[in-house]
């Protein structure tokens, strides 16, 4: 099963294997297992796949397809301005 | 919200199918491996945002699809108990087994409840000490995490009466077996970006290089996709056969350690037989010695059910891209999601009920 989808903590209880938070996802807050990640902070972002936390979503990363789109026009005009030469 | 509705935005889709259809100058077959993509990919209609000569073909990653018949009819055969309590994943009740599925076993009576966690179905175990609960442990490596927790903190609880049922698969495996069988036609793969988000990507490295193979771990929104195929195509054309990450905003190259130390205390590697494709060496998790008394099969005696699959579900050749939904000859007349044939027209996942779902018009 790969349907995982990424919701925001809003509060954390409990340690270890029995680290559990309140996790949103668009409005709607579940429990959800924190055991493995740790590091997970509220107002991180969390990736939820039945119930557990498979990691944090790392929001500099995440901005790295919408710098890649960018450094494609930025090339993409390079190009247009050799043709035009 | 954030995450999601960014990953769809129209305008930079259309860039990046822009961006691909400029780079591409030959023909080239791509997998994806994830049945999550293969939907995402058949409801934005992101195939028919590229151009003509790259072929998209569905992969096997639909843990539901790959699940073989006999291991539908021990969970049959279990949850027809009258002391059994079986949880699932909703998906699985509609999977047919030989004759039946556990929908209608919960329809004659059965205790068969759906839940949303493995650790539900702990609870359900703790909150019902005179029945038998057992869970239908389906998934890839992204679910065997959770399914090991269960596990786990069943025995550290000792709760005697919970047991999984385990289908777990793995991805590489399957990989290779794609790559080896002498029909294969896939050049380069968008990996599964949830299974790397758990298991990293090293294992990686070997295929790719013994195969001559690109393979981009890709997440699942339409922006993912097309810049995972963006990628590929990229190598593809620059000769490259690298493993490379689009998803690394939940995707690192080690993945989750916590995550797989738990996987390793409570599994181990055991061969699995794939539905359609057969047995895999090497390719299932099993549960190791030590978490024995919570193997299902072992408890209720149903090790020795065997079980023939439907002749007319071609689900096998669909798992493995060589047919697609539309080439069979009950896809949308026999095989509906009411009444499936085969596993792929249930499962939220399944290449067959995305077509059958996004692409009906298809249907000759």
């Amino acid at each position: 099963m790969c349907l995982a989808i990424p919701g925001k903590i809003t509060s954390i209880s409990g340690e270890g294997f029995e680290r559990t938070g309140k996790v949103n996802f668009g409005g709607v807050l579940k429990d959800v297992n924190l055991a493995y990640v740790p590091e997970a902070k509220i107002d991180d972002y969390v990736i939820v796949h039945v119930g557990f936390a498979i990691n944090t979503l790392n929001e500099s990363e995440a901005n790295k397809v919408f710098e890649y789109l960018k450094e494609m026009d930025e090339l993409g005009e390079l190009d247009q301005g050799d043709s035009e030469q | 919200m954030k995450f999601i509705d960014e990953y769809r935005d129209a305008e930079s889709a259309k860039k990046y199918s822009d961006a691909i259809a400029k780079i591409t100058t030959k023909p080239w077959t791509i997998m994806e491996i994830c049945g999550g993509q293969t939907h995402s990919i058949v409801k934005f209609g992101i195939d028919e945002l590229l151009p003509k000569n790259i072929t998209l073909v569905h992969g096997p990653g639909c843990p539901v699809c790959v699940t073989p018949v006999e291991l539908i009819n021990k969970a049959l055969k279990i949850a027809s108990k009258p002391n059994v309590i079986f949880c699932s994943f909703g998906d699985m009740l509609r999977v047919p087994g030989t004759e039946k599925d556990l929908l209608s076993v919960k329809a004659s009576g059965g205790d068969v409840r759906i839940v949303y966690s493995p650790l539900d179905a702990v609870k359900i175990a703790v909150n019902n000490q005179d029945k038998e609960v057992v869970f239908f442990a389906v998934g890839f490596e992204t679910t065997a995490p959770a399914n090991a927790m269960a596990v786990y903190q069943a025995k550290k609880g000792v709760i005697k009466n919970f047991s999984i049922l385990v289908s777990h698969v793995l991805v590489p495996p399957a990989m290779e077996a794609i790559l080896s069988s002498p029909e294969c036609r896939v050049q380069g793969f968008l990996a599964a970006g949830h299974v790397c988000t758990v298991m990293g990507y090293e294992e990686y490295y070997p295929i790719a290089a013994k195969y001559k193979v690109p393979i981009v771990v890709t997440g699942f929104e339409p922006l993912d996709i097309l810049q995972g195929i963006y990628m590929c195509i990229k190598q593809l054309e620059e000769s490259r056969f690298e493993v490379e990450n689009q998803y690394s905003r939940s995707v690192q190259e080690k993945g989750n350690e916590p995550a797989q130390n738990l996987i390793r205390e409570v599994f181990k590697i055991v061969p699995r037989k794939w539905r359609g494709v057969g047995e895999i060496p090497q390719s299932g998790l099993g549960l190791n010695d030590e978490y024995i008394e919570y193997d299902a099969e072992r408890k209720f005696s149903v090790e020795d059910i065997t079980a023939e699959e439907s002749p007319e579900c071609i689900a096998g050749l669909v798992l493995q891209g060589l047919k697609k939904p539309y080439d069979c000859s009950a896809f949308g007349t026999k095989c509906t999601p009411e009444m499936p044939l085969g596993a792929p027209m249930v499962s939220s996942e399944g290449a067959c009920s995305a077509y059958y779902r996004y692409r009906k018009y298809i249907l000759k």
